[in-house]
């Protein structure tokens, strides 16, 4: 029934097209509204960590104050902000954690939803979440 | 029912290693297909059921209905997953032959393990083998048609995959499950002595995490001599407002059905899952 799957796609293209534009020029980094903007998440995402005992229990040896820091200079630089990322590498960082896989897709819920309090964009959320997603391997314990 | 209880020890095994916890990201359990398993409306997914991550399980409840011209069919079904690697699940169908004024029941018991991969994470999708038991309850019609046997096991290979940001900033969803299978119309018009194979699609796009619009083709094998089988299709919307609640909305053409043309019209599936 190619009739019926050229229906689809046509119904397709006309929502997303409709109910998202991306904003074309704009980087990453401004789409998150740029220094203050990565900033509040980074700020909502402590708050979260800190309401999950799951995440917390990763950050009990954690310099809070060094790791918002990092995190907001990774965040501006993997959504190519004006920043370059002098903290240690992913690998390294979590290479004694044992991080689990529940506990990576606990802060992942959490950054989406510190994201839709901030009312960022869903394109922008996605495309956030797809370069933070390519860590996985360096984060999660196998 | 041996079956069944051999897999509810298993299941006793298993849990008190694990807790029931839903780590897993909305939506990545699917919808409960009508045959009981984690997927779309038609087509099992290489997706484990519920939200349970590594360490956790999880589950889903649903009730579903097909209602196109000349028959309706409900399921009723429950699904567990453990450790976001075994799922198993029972589900009961109930078809309403309008015409005839008869109804045709069918139980379907499903397991699925997934061998590798991950559905968001790294390169390789989400693969999964899976089988599902079936034992057809009421033979009348069946057995007029032609059907050889009342119960038929078919097995299959899933391969799933979401893109973050896939196309135009949507999270992109693709399903595709190779079947072997011996089943007349999954089994609701009974099943024959040979096996066939047979392919299945899905593809969904995200607009936002509660929102998925999709379409599903399955093939369908033909081999009853009496009357024609053809390939199924949907067009759907999914609903995922939490990780408790589903609903999938979709349109349905399911072809020639045991001698009636052209059967189209609505499905809905409603989940609970954890």
């Amino acid at each position: 029934m190619p009739r019926f799957l050229y229906l689809w796609l046509w119904l397709t293209l006309l929502v997303t097209g409709c109910t998202g534009q991306p904003e074309r020029g704009d980087s990453l980094y401004a789409q998150l509204g740029g220094e203050a903007g990565v900033d509040r998440i980074v700020a909502g995402l402590l708050w979260e960590i800190a309401e999950d005992a799951e995440t917390r229990a990763l950050f009990v040896d954690t310099d809070i104050k060094r790791f918002r820091d990092k995190l907001a200079e990774q965040l501006c630089a993997v959504t190519d902000g004006p920043c370059v990322y002098t903290g240690d590498s992913m690998r390294e960082t979590h290479r004694h954690l044992q991080v689990t896989s529940a506990q990576f897709n606990r802060l992942v819920s959490s950054l989406i939803r510190v994201m839709e309090q901030e009312q960022i964009a869903v394109g922008a959320q996605n495309a956030l979440l797809q370069r933070l997603a390519a860590m996985h391997g360096d984060i999660v314990a196998e | 029912m041996r079956n069944w209880q051999a897999r509810l020890a298993v299941l006793a095994l298993f849990m008190p290693l694990m807790v029931q916890a839903d780590s897993r990201l909305l939506a990545t359990g699917g919808a409960s297909s009508i045959e009981g398993q984690a997927g779309g409306g038609i087509a099992p997914w290489a997706v484990i059921s519920g939200y349970g991550d590594v360490g956790e399980w999880g589950g889903a409840l649903a009730l579903g209905r097909v209602s196109v011209d000349d028959f309706q069919l409900d399921v009723q079904s429950v699904s567990v997953g453990l450790e976001n690697t075994l799922e198993f699940s029972v589900s009961r169908q109930d078809l309403e032959v309008a015409p005839l004024g008869l109804n045709i029941r069918q139980d379907v018991f499903g397991a699925k393990a997934r061998l590798a991969g991950d559905l968001i994470y790294g390169a390789l999708p989400q693969l999964t083998a899976g089988l599902q038991y079936k034992r057809n309850r009421d033979m009348g019609v069946p057995l007029a048609l032609g059907a050889a046997r009342d119960s038929g096991t078919d097995l299959y290979l899933a391969a799933g995959k979401l893109w973050l940001n896939g196309v135009l900033g949507r999270n992109v969803f693709a399903n595709g499950t190779l079947r072997w299978t011996a089943a007349h119309q999954t089994g609701l018009l009974g099943f024959d002595e040979q096996r066939e194979l047979v392919a299945e699609g899905s593809v969904g796009v995200f607009l936002n995490r509660h929102w998925v619009i999709g379409a599903e083709y399955r093939q369908k094998p033909d081999q009853l001599q009496s009357v024609t089988e053809d390939d199924w299709a949907d067009m759907f919307v999914g609903w995922f407002p939490n990780k408790r609640f589903a609903a999938v909305l979709a349109w349905t053409e399911l072809g020639d059905i045991a001698g009636l043309a052209s059967q189209s019209g609505w499905y809905l599936s409603l989940q609970l899952s954890q």
